[in-house]
């Protein structure tokens, strides 16, 4: 690189000849650029942070809100939140929605594994009898036009998903139809469909088995909890 | 960096007040432009085109990027040491990315839900490197600048075409989800291409090669074409001259 450049810096009047090589010199260069550059940085992140943060909180109201009707509750779900620890030992973020007293529902994320393109991270609301409320799609990677049918601005189909249970729908029927079950797969997409799937059915599962944990009084100062990761 | 060598030869625009904003403008839109002729940015523009939404968005980022760095970088020309000039403008560049990626965060955040992923990228978009390395380490501020602004247009132009073959081709379908870019006012250049579901490949990756390599054998094309044709007009003109004498 530096061989191109002394070919390519003409030996006019305005040729940079006038800088010092000398190692420290560079070195001392360097170092201002770089402090200047992280307090500009500083700076920024100051002017932004709060900004950012009260943006996240407001995607999380807005993708909470989807998964559970707002009329069903009247607490700020992204203030009752407890931590439950998941099948696979990972700890799951889960918000509680009340009405008075009488918890009347959850919202908490699950991952749904074996997309075509990574994991799915979905957000689905189950009320107390377990009951789905709503699922909506966080994040993911699957092929735009074929996959991204999972999305509710590309599709309803994430919507069949509302009210369903295993009292209303059996575990076994809890598969894309071309597995036997009772949910459609996309034309040309059965592996993202498939995935979705199973993970809204994992998060039934994880309502059942963590019933006494999810319903236990959660101390007066469970709002203090801060929802970590909740961003993405 | 092979390009370093083609680049300048093209644009070695002396160092005067008086550049040839043109000259610029041709190079930053076709003679030179950043994806079809230097062929950097392959990265990104590949990432990025499976609609030409996303193009777009990654273009008008890139392009902001582009004429921060161009200033900032002609700025600073002669206070970087040429030893160090490559860290240096490295470092400049990530820091532009950095502030341009918060502020988008905090200040338009549904468009950085859409192309947030892309943002940080554009530290890697060589062709921002390149412009510094061969047009705004030498130039006075006000061309590089310019040919800040006129090479992301460029690259926005390529990205858009890349995008909206691919999007048709592949979805059916073309500009869908302009109004979450660019507001509901363009909702109308949302277009759908009735009965067509669009051809998967076009959408996927291989598409985007494809796509890419057509697109650049057609500039091929209608230079090579350009090229015979001003030279016929050159020797028509300089026909008459030889048999005068």
């Amino acid at each position: 690189m530096s061989d191109a450049s002394t070919a390519s810096a003409p030996p006019g009047p305005d040729s940079p000849a006038k800088f010092d090589k000398t190692p420290w010199v560079l070195a001392l260069t360097l170092t201002v650029f770089a402090t200047v550059a992280a307090g500009l940085l500083t700076l920024g992140d100051i002017q932004t942070r709060p900004v950012i943060a009260q943006r996240l909180a407001e995607d999380l109201n807005a993708i909470l809100s989807q998964v559970v009707p707002p009329e069903l509750h009247d607490n700020a779900l992204s203030k009752d939140v407890l931590t439950v620890k998941s099948a696979t030992g990972e700890p799951v973020t889960v918000y509680r929605a009340r009405n008075g007293d009488e918890i009347i529902g959850f919202a908490y994320s699950v991952t749904g594994q074996g997309g075509y393109a990574g994991p799915i991270e979905l957000v689905m609301g189950v009320n107390a009898q377990g009951q789905v409320l709503g699922v909506r799609v966080l994040s993911h990677a699957e092929t735009p036009g074929l996959g991204d049918k999972i999305e509710v601005p590309k599709s309803n189909w994430i919507l069949s998903f509302t009210g369903l249970s295993f009292a209303n729908l059996p575990r076994d029927k809890w598969a894309v139809k071309k597995d036997g079950g009772t949910f459609d797969q996309f034309s040309g997409a059965t592996i993202t469909p498939r995935a979705v799937v199973k993970a809204v059915k994992g998060g039934l599962d994880f309502f059942a088995t963590n019933q006494t944990a999810l319903f236990a009084k959660a101390p007066q100062n469970a709002s203090q909890t801060t929802p970590s990761g909740t961003g993405e | 960096m092979a390009e370093d060598i083609t680049a300048e030869d093209i644009v070695d625009v002396p160092d005067t007040p008086r550049t040839d904003y043109r000259a610029l403008t041709k190079d930053g839109l076709w003679d030179n432009n950043v994806v079809f002729s230097q062929l950097l940015a392959l990265c990104p523009l590949l990432a990025v085109t499976g609609t030409a939404t996303n193009g777009l968005g990654m273009g008008l980022a890139s392009t902001a990027v582009l004429i921060a760095s161009g200033l900032s970088i002609s700025l600073l020309r002669n206070w970087i040491p040429p030893d160090v000039r490559i860290p240096a403008f490295v470092l400049v560049i990530a820091l532009i990315v950095t502030l341009v990626d918060m502020a988008m965060n905090a200040w338009v955040h549904e468009l950085h839900k859409v192309l947030g992923l892309f943002i940080p990228l554009i530290v890697t978009n060589c062709a921002i490197l390149g412009r510094a390395e061969i047009f705004a380490s030498k130039k006075p501020v006000a061309p590089s600048t310019y040919d800040g602004f006129i090479m992301g247009v460029g690259f926005t132009l390529a990205l858009v075409a890349l995008g909206a073959v691919r999007e048709v081709l592949g979805a059916g379908t073309l500009f869908a989800g302009a109004a979450i870019l660019l507001g509901d006012a363009f909702k109308a250049i949302e277009m759908n291409i009735p009965a067509y579901d669009g051809m998967l490949l076009f959408a996927l990756p291989p598409g985007g090669f494809m796509v890419l390599g057509f697109m650049l054998a057609g500039k091929r094309v209608v230079d090579k074409k350009m090229e015979s044709w001003r030279q016929r007009r050159v020797l028509q003109s300089d026909a008459p001259a030889c048999h005068t004498v």
